[in-house]
C-alpha cells in the first residue's frame, strides 16, 4: 500500500454519539452502501437454490401449485366469483403481489436475526439487511409474471377457451401498483424485523400473521364479496389496494371504490414511514440486543 | 502536522444487565413490565431516582477521553473485562455509546471481523465481493484488487468452490486477505480475538506493521507485551472501564504488569470477574503452594512448588482442560501445561463430571531463573470452547538462592535456570 493512497482530506469524519429522541432516518448513508443493499440482493437469491435440486423452478412451481389448489377449492368445490375472468387467472393476477409481500415479510422479518454475527461485528447501514430481503423478492416476482404471461397466452389460443385477454389503458398504472406492493412490504417488513431483534416472538407470529393476512386481502375471492359496511375496515388493509390494484390494471376488473383503494394505499405509506423510523430508533441498541 | 485520527471525550457505554445475548426479551416480559412498573412507582413514591436505573446495568466503559494522532500506533491493554473490546467496537461504530462523544477521521477497518459476512455456499470468487462489500468497498474497488487478493489468499484453483469446501486454514486465509486490502485510514486489531495458526497470527502483525509504516493510524489490543513493546509507541491501560493510565508504551507496559498484584500467592475470582460464558465452568481459585504446602507469593528456584486451581463445575464437560500458562513480566510465555496432558490422564477423564474439584501440578525445582513471572489460567474443550481464561491470574517472585552458577553474583539470562549435569573431560 503506496502511501499517495493515503486520504487526503478531513472530510471524512465520523462523529459518534449517542443518539437522543427519534433518531434522524439518515437515508444518506443507505445510499452510500446502495452497492451492498444489491450485493445482500445477490447473496439471498443465489443462496436460495443452492443445492436444491429444481433450482430456480421452484419459483414456478410454488405459485402454479397455489394456484392450482386454490381453483380446485374456492373455484370448483365453494364455487366463488370471478368477476367473468377464468378463476386461475383471476387468482393468480392477486397472488403475483401477495408472493412478492408474503415471502419478503418472512424473509425480511427473520433477516435481522439471520445476519447477526454481522451485525455483532461491524458496521454497515442495518437497512440494507430487510432493504435486500424485499428486493430478492423482486426476483421471484419477476419470474412469476412470465409464468402469469404464459398463464394468459394458453386461456387465449387453447382450442376450447371462450375467454380472450384484452389489453385496458389501465395497464399503464401497473409500475404504480408495484411500487405501492414495495412500499408495503417494505413498511411490514421493517416493523418485523425490528421487533424481532428484541422480541423473538415476532418469528412464531410470522406464520399466522402470513395464514391471516392472506384471507383478509382478496386473493381467492373477490373485493366485491365484503359487505359495504365493512369496506372502510377492509380498507385498512394496504395490500386490499395493492391486489385490486393488480386486477384492474391487469385484468380490467375493478371491483372496489376509488376511496377503498387511496385509504389503503395511505396505510401502506404510513407504515413505511413509521418503519423507517421504528427500525431507525431500534437499530441503536442492535448490536447489544441481538 | 498536528493532524487528530481519533477524538474521544468522556465517552461511556452502558449495558443492562440481563440483555446478555443469551436471553431474548418476550413481549411477555415487556408487558409484564409495563404492568409493574408503574405499581413499583407507586409503591416507592418519589424515591426513584437514576440510581435505580444505575442499579439495573453496568457500565462497561466510563469516562474515556484521548486522542491519536494520524500515523499513530496506539496499544490498548488490560485485563478481560476492562472494557477493551466495547471501546473498540464503539469506535468501530458497531456499538452506540451511552454518553460523551468520539469523532473518528477516515475510514475504519479492523482485522477482527475477518471473514465476517462469508457465507458457506458461495464460492471464493462471490465471497470476496461480498465480504468487501460489507467492509465498506466499492465494487470497482474489489474489481481492481481482486486478482491481488486471490494471489495473496493462494487459493486460486478453487475459488469458483463454495467456501464450505475449503479447509479451515484455506477459509482463513481468503477471508484474512481480504480484510488486508480493505486499506482503511485506521485500522483496528483485537488480537485477544484473533483466531487461527501461528502463521496466520504471524500474518496479521505483519499487515499491521505495513499498515503503520504507510503512516496510518493502528489500534492495538492484545494480551501479548512483547508484541505491544514491539509495535506501539503509546498503550492506554484500561481497568473496570476506566482508562487508568495512559503513557510511552514501556511505563505502560510496566504499570499493568505490575498492577493488581495482591502479593499474597492467591488468586480468588469474585463472582462479578467470571464472564457469563464461562458457565457451567466457576472458577474459585489460584494458588502457589512451596512445598510444606503453604500458599506464598516469593518461591525458590532450588526447591519444587505446586500450583493449585480450585473450580466447580456446575454441569459436566466433555474434552475439559484446565491449565496454566506461564509468562514473565513482558509477556513473553515460558511454557503451557494442562491438566490432561497425559493421554492416559486424558482418555480416563473424557468427561468431567459435576462437582467441585482442584486441578494441581509441581514444577519441579530448578526450573526458572530469578524474577518475577505471571501465570495465566485457560479452561478449554479443545476445537469446541475456551470457557475461561485469566491471562493475569496472578504473579509470584521467584528467588534463586542457591540455584546453580550462584556462586558468581550475576543476572543470568532467560527465563529458565535449569541445574544440568556437566561432564568435563580433558582428552
Amino acid at each position: 500500500m503506496a502511501a499517495n493512497s493515503l486520504p487526503k482530506s478531513h472530510s471524512d469524519v465520523t462523529y459518534l454519539r449517542p443518539t437522543r429522541g427519534l433518531a434522524a432516518l439518515n437515508l444518506r448513508d443507505l445510499w452510500v452502501y446502495r452497492e451492498l443493499v444489491l450485493f445482500f440482493t445477490w447473496r439471498d437469491i443465489l443462496v436460495r437454490y443452492k443445492q436444491t435440486v429444481l433450482g430456480a423452478a421452484w419459483a414456478v412451481i410454488q405459485p402454479v401449485i397455489q394456484m392450482v389448489v386454490f381453483t380446485l377449492i374456492f373455484s370448483n368445490a365453494a364455487g366463488f366469483s370471478s368477476e367473468g375472468v377464468p378463476y386461475p387467472i383471476f387468482n393468480f393476477t392477486a397472488l403475483l403481489p401477495w408472493g412478492l409481500f408474503s415471502k419478503a415479510m418472512n424473509d425480511a422479518g427473520r433477516s435481522l436475526v439471520t445476519n447477526r454475527n454481522m451485525i455483532t461485528k461491524i458496521y454497515f447501514p442495518r437497512l440494507t439487511i430487510p432493504v435486500a430481503s424485499v428486493l430478492a423478492g423482486m426476483v421471484d416476482f419477476g419470474i412469476g409474471f412470465i409464468v402469469y404471461i404464459l398463464i394468459i397466452l394458453y386461456y387465449n389460443f387453447a382450442p376450447n377457451s371462450t375467454y380472450t385477454y384484452t389489453i385496458t389503458p389501465a395497464i399503464l398504472t401497473l409500475p404504480f401498483f408495484i411500487l405501492l406492493a414495495l412500499v408495503a412490504t417494505l413498511g411490514v417488513s421493517l416493523w418485523l424485523s425490528a421487533m424481532n431483534v428484541i422480541y423473538r416472538d415476532v418469528g412464531h407470529i410470522l406464520p399466522f400473521l402470513t395464514q391471516i393476512w392472506f384471507f383478509l386481502t382478496p386473493i381467492v375471492y373477490s373485493a366485491s364479496a365484503v359487505s359495504s359496511k365493512w369496506q372502510v375496515l377492509y380498507a385498512l388493509n394496504p395490500l386490499t389496494s395493492v391486489v385490486e390494484g393488480f386486477r384492474w390494471s391487469l385484468l380490467g376488473i375493478h371491483s372496489l371504490p376509488w376511496q377503498v383503494i387511496a385509504v389503503s394505499a395511505g396505510v401502506a405509506v404510513i407504515l413505511l414511514i413509521t418503519g423507517l423510523f421504528y427500525f431507525r430508533n431500534m437499530e441503536r441498541t442492535f448490536a447489544d440486543e441481538i | 502536522m498536528n493532524d487528530i485520527a481519533i477524538r474521544v471525550e468522556d465517552l461511556g457505554k452502558r449495558y443492562r444487565i440481563g440483555t446478555a445475548p443469551e436471553r431474548y426479551k418476550t413481549l411477555r416480559d415487556t408487558i409484564a413490565a409495563g404492568v409493574s412498573a408503574p405499581i413499583q412507582r407507586l409503591k416507592r413514591g418519589r424515591a426513584v431516582t437514576s440510581t435505580s436505573v444505575e442499579a439495573g446495568s453496568i457500565w462497561a466503559l466510563r469516562d474515556i477521553s484521548f486522542e491519536v494522532q494520524r500515523g499513530k500506533v496506539l496499544g490498548i491493554v488490560g485485563r478481560n473485562g476492562a472494557g477493551k473490546s466495547t471501546l473498540l467496537k464503539i469506535l468501530s461504530r458497531v456499538t452506540e455509546p451511552t454518553e460523551g462523544s468520539a469523532e473518528i477521521h477516515g475510514r475504519v477497518g479492523s482485522l477482527l471481523e475477518v471473514g465476517t459476512g462469508f457465507h458457506p455456499e458461495l464460492t471464493g470468487r462471490e465471497n470476496i465481493y461480498l465480504n468487501g462489500a460489507i467492509l465498506g468497498m466499492k465494487r470497482v474497488e474489489i474489481d481492481r484488487k481482486f486478482d491481488e487478493i486471490v494471489a495473496f489468499s493462494e487459493v486460486e484453483q478453487f475459488i469458483d468452490t463454495p467456501v464450505k469446501r475449503y479447509s479451515s486454514g484455506m477459509y482463513l486465509r481468503l477471508a484474512f486477505a481480504v480484510a488486508a486490502h480493505l486499506e482503511p485510514e485506521i485500522l483496528v486489531v483485537d488480537e485477544v480475538l484473533a483466531v487461527g495458526d501461528a502463521e496466520f497470527q504471524r500474518k496479521c502483525m505483519g499487515k499491521m506493521t505495513d499498515v503503520a509504516q504507510a503512516g496510518r493510524t493502528v489500534l492495538f489490543v492484545s494480551h501479548n507485551m512483547s508484541a505491544v513493546l514491539r509495535l506501539t509507541e503509546d498503550t492506554m491501560v484500561l481497568e473496570n472501564g476506566h482508562l487508568v493510565y495512559s503513557a510511552p508504551t514501556p511505563q505502560a507496559v510496566d504499570y499493568y504488569m505490575a498492577a493488581g498484584f495482591s502479593g499474597s500467592g492467591e488468586r480468588v475470582w469474585t463472582s462479578a470477574e467470571i464472564p457469563a460464558d464461562a458457565s457451567p465452568f466457576a472458577p474459585i481459585a489460584l494458588r502457589l503452594k512451596d512445598r510444606n504446602g503453604r500458599v506464598v507469593d516469593t518461591l525458590r528456584s532450588t526447591e519444587p512448588f505446586t500450583v493449585e486451581i480450585e473450580y466447580r463445575l456446575d454441569q459436566s464437560i466433555t474434552g475439559l482442560r484446565v491449565g496454566i500458562y506461564l509468562l514473565t513480566m513482558r509477556g513473553e510465555y515460558v511454557f503451557t501445561s494442562f491438566d490432561l496432558d497425559d493421554p492416559q490422564q486424558f482418555e480416563k477423564l473424557g468427561v468431567r463430571s459435576a462437582g467441585h474439584y482442584t486441578s494441581r501440578c509441581t514444577i519441579t525445582a530448578n526450573t526458572l531463573n530469578e524474577g518475577r513471572y505471571v501465570l495465566a489460567v485457560n479452561a478449554s474443550s479443545f476445537r469446541i470452547k475456551r470457557y475461561f481464561w485469566d491471562d493475569h491470574a496472578l504473579a509470584f517472585t521467584v528467588d534463586a538462592t542457591g540455584a546453580p552458577g550462584k556462586q558468581w553474583p550475576e543476572p543470568r539470562m532467560g527465563p529458565v535456570r535449569p541445574a544440568l549435569e556437566w561432564t568435563i573431560d580433558r582428552l
